[in-house]
């Protein structure tokens, strides 16, 4: 997207954004834990999502099988902690390298084979199902049986990132923001300029002296990080961690449809997206649950998807952008009119 | 021991015909339309509820739920490229897929909304007779649901052939715009190719509802193993589909017997992984895609 | 006369079809020089072996004195290489200004430095009007001089400009003219493939003419236009001055 220089527009975009946080945490601080618990979970998602915006949106490769990151920071900090009693930071550490140098070899492999677009979409998800079928069937880490994180005390101790519910949804929303301010930070970089070329037209942007290669790895090794802190934290959230729940596919679905939905390549596209779609989730599920009929929440989530590609492809928070851009214009205008009607 | 292995090799190379089918269906989508139909798993699972439901409430044969699978999800794929697939015919490739994670949740949606996600048996008359040749000895289901689909793959393949339509098909899917210029009806021949990948999923799924349960989580599954089969016979080659469905049903089948039943449900991601880097045009496929 | 680009007996081939044979010339820096040839005559691959996009059978390429052949595009770049594309490729989702950019981050990091090169490159070409622009709203001269700019932004020693005028009508060629000898004068070592013989007479101080693959000609333009052989290449034999 075509960044105007406005020194003006940019702080007021810095400041929208603060305020945003602001009203954030302050639902954290005053809502019932019902509202903590999901919004935990969205922020969690929009942070997760931004991880896999990066890539695609910014980096223009798709994947499908992120849940085998999440998993992994999941599984890093789970084993760590549950079996030898050790911080969560370091568990989280532990998770970006893991998820990272997976990342980076998975990527490595395609690219120096040739494996590009839809083939590496079909690779990822086929790496995601085959760690979710080998950590099924691996005892270390519990099998199907999973691992089950102490109950909370309620105590907070930040050292091994434990608290209560309102704990995390803070720690979610400091994610969140990270996430937030991390793709800003790295779109406004070098980075952010020839991943977009290498997006746009990798043979041409080599021809510009832009190491692709190296680029792509780089992309997804980053992205298969953050998408693993993201996975620690919800593990420790969750409070206990299966390989079909952390690794399957629905993770990966989850994932993709804030960004989607929200608005692929932006920085606020997936905290609108996630929003918008997983409280629709969760209330699709509850009403089904309630009704005695499963598979609302499949039905939502099909439906949403398919309406954002069909009537808003770029996501909705492009569309708000266009928007509040036309109302100006078109108050801006009203304004000029009165102005030249009094003289 | 020989006995043993020469059963499971012939127990795979049945239900790979089956996952030829199958994975044909995925694969003539992609041959002449580009596009990765990622909702083909929902419509196998279709087939097998259609399978389940007539088997079930009308107590028919098979082959006759086979035949009503057929023209059911024919007009399904038909209308629903006529309707949503063709607006996105064209957009880059991470619409597609999204677009069609969208119609697979839908799908797996509707399913779980109208038949729950309790699997449920199709015990058919078939479902537990055996017949003995020679030394083998093979479920009755099987051997249908094998017989049946290798027919109406030799059946589509003459058709692709030898029939004027069939010709333009294969005409669209080797340059499109030439088409277009030679007074091809494109959007009809997306629409009969995406109706006919549709029905042979829907057909697969029918011929083998007495060999699994119905259950919608199914539809991940059958999705990946077609995307499996289709890769390592190679993306849009009759051939390579109908090739890749015997080596996975055979793989499967050698690796249940060699190792634990939960490898054999990653036995295919592995293939795939592996085929996808050394050689992901599979056997017969398509150089750029 | 320094010579920036040193190619010699350059052949490649494509199975049983020698798309270039033993092709030597060199190219003196500061100098425009046009490869030019009937179709078919090899020019596009004999380009694309100096820029780096493909590996040449056999022969070397010497570009300020060290042997490039088989350098990967991104690494020419580096070194001094700039290429553009006869099929012009803009990264549709960026404005021009960012397109003109991405070059720039081959020899620095620092965005604000990328933008003033991308300007600067921008201006060279009389774009500097449309920064802001999206890439789908250029007319097609201007998408072409959008490739240039790119190229320039990557501050190249020697800059390959594949078919730059193609589409282009005459008023618009002129001005094409004119910015390529502005590059000429500012040092600039360029190499042009072209068809369109009026500009090559206009612009080029040397002249490389290819036939079936093989160097035929080479020597100033007036001269080479003389030449019997380069005329029989064009116009078919029997034909006399």
């Amino acid at each position: 997207m075509p960044e105007k220089f406005n020194k003006a527009a940019e702080t007021k975009r810095w400041i929208a954004g603060a305020l945003v946080f602001v009203i954030l945490a302050l639902v954290g601080a005053l809502s019932n834990s019902y509202i903590v618990s999901l919004m935990t979970i969205v922020l969690l998602f929009t942070f997760m999502g931004q991880s896999w915006n990066l890539m695609l949106g910014i980096g223009g490769q798709l994947s499908i099988g992120h849940a085998l990151f999440v998993g992994l920071g999941a599984y890093s900090v789970g084993v760590l902690y549950i079996k030898y009693g050790i911080s969560p930071w370091i568990g989280l550490l532990a998770g970006m390298l893991v998820a990272g140098s997976v990342g980076a070899v998975l990527a490595w492999l395609s690219f120096r084979f040739e494996v590009h677009g839809i083939y590496f979409a079909l690779l990822t998800i086929a790496a995601a199902e085959f760690a979710r079928i080998m950590f099924s069937g691996w005892e270390f880490v519990g099998a199907m049986q999973g691992l089950f994180f102490p109950a909370p005390t309620g105590e907070v101790d930040m050292s091994m990132l434990r608290g209560g519910a309102r704990f995390y949804y803070f720690v979610a929303l400091a994610l969140a923001a990270i996430g937030i301010a991390g793709t800003e930070l790295i779109s406004r970089s070098y980075l952010g300029y020839v991943w977009r070329a290498m997006r746009d037209d990798d043979e041409a942007a080599r021809a510009l002296g832009v190491r692709t290669f190296r680029h792509k790895i780089l992309v997804i090794s980053i992205s298969a990080a953050s998408a693993a802190v993201g996975g620690g934290i919800l593990a420790l959230v969750q409070g206990a961690i299966f390989p079909d729940s952390i690794m399957g596919m629905g993770i990966s679905v989850d994932i993709l449809i804030g960004p989607v939905v929200g608005g692929l390549g932006t920085a606020f596209g997936p905290l609108v997206g996630s929003l918008a779609a997983i409280p629709l989730n969760h209330l699709m599920g509850a009403l089904g649950d309630s009704l005695g009929i499963p598979g609302l929440n499949n039905i939502a989530y099909g439906i949403v998807l398919l309406s954002v590609v069909w009537f808003l492809p770029d996501g909705i928070w492009p569309a708000v952008v266009r928007g509040y851009a036309a109302i100006k214009r078109s108050l801006f205008a009203g304004a000029l009119k009165l102005r030249k009607a009094e003289e | 021991m020989l006995s043993l292995w020469l059963n499971v090799l012939a127990s795979g190379i049945l239900i790979g015909l089956v996952y030829g089918l199958v994975a044909l269906g995925l694969t003539i989508i992609f041959g002449v339309m580009r596009v990765v139909n990622f909702a083909h798993g929902e419509m196998v699972v279709f087939g097998v509820y259609i399978g389940y439901w007539s088997v079930r409430m009308w107590g028919v044969p098979i082959i006759a739920a086979a035949a009503l699978a057929a023209a059911v999800m024919f007009v399904f794929g038909y209308f629903l490229e006529k309707l949503i697939v063709k607006r996105f015919v064209n957009r880059p490739h991470h619409y597609q897929f999204i677009v069609f994670i969208g119609l697979s949740l839908l799908f797996s949606g509707i399913l779980l909304v109208a038949f729950g996600p309790d699997p449920r048996p199709t015990a058919s008359q078939l479902s537990f007779r055996t017949v003995s040749i020679g030394i083998l000895t093979l479920d009755l289901a099987r051997l249908q649901a094998a017989g049946v689909a290798g027919l109406l793959i030799a059946m589509l393949g003459a058709y692709l052939k030898y029939s004027s339509f069939g010709r333009s098909l294969r005409a669209a899917a080797n340059n499109r715009l030439g088409g277009l210029i030679v007074g091809l009806n494109i959007p009809r021949v997306y629409a009969v190719t995406f109706g006919i990948g549709a029905a042979c999923a829907g057909v697969a799924g029918a011929l083998i509802s007495p060999l699994f349960d119905a259950q919608p989580y199914l539809a991940m599954d059958f999705t990946l193993l077609a995307f499996v089969t289709v890769i390592v016979g190679g993306l849009g080659s009759f051939g390579g589909a109908l090739l890749g469905g015997l080596t996975i049903g055979v793989a499967e089948a050698v690796a249940a017997l060699m190792f634990s039943p939960s490898m054999k449900t990653a036995l295919p991601y592995a293939l795939l992984i592996i085929i996808l880097i050394f050689r992901p045009r599979g056997f017969f496929g398509a150089r750029e895609i | 006369m320094t010579t920036l680009l040193d190619v010699r007996n350059l052949t490649r081939s494509f199975g049983g079809l020698i798309a270039v044979k033993d092709v030597s010339f060199a190219l003196a820096k500061g100098r425009i020089t046009a490869l030019i040839g009937p179709n078919g005559a090899g020019k596009t691959t004999c380009f694309n072996l100096v820029a780096g996009a493909l590996k040449p059978t056999s022969g070397q390429v010497f570009f300020k004195g060290q042997s490039i052949e088989g350098t990967p595009p991104e690494n020419a770049c580096r070194m001094g290489i700039a290429r553009t594309f006869q099929i012009v490729r803009p990264m549709r989702d960026m404005s021009v200004l960012e397109n003109a950019m991405v070059g720039a981050f081959s020899w620095t990091r620092n965005v604000s430095e990328a933008r003033c090169t991308a300007y600067d490159s921008l201006e060279s070409v009389g774009l500097a009007g449309k920064a802001n622009a999206r890439t789908d709203q250029l007319t097609m001269p201007d998408r072409k001089m959008l490739e240039v700019a790119k190229a320039l932004s990557t501050r190249p020693k020697l800059l390959l400009l594949d078919e730059v005028m193609a589409g282009l009508r005459p008023t618009e060629a002129v001005s094409v003219v004119q910015v390529l000898r502005k590059l000429a004068e500012s040092g600039l070592t360029i190499l042009l493939v072209e068809h369109v013989m009026r500009i090559v007479m206009e612009v080029a101080s040397t002249v490389v003419v290819l036939h079936h693959g093989a160097k035929i000609a080479e020597g100033r333009p007036k001269d080479v236009v003389a030449d019997p052989q380069v005329l029989e290449s064009y116009l078919g034999a029997g034909f006399h001055a």
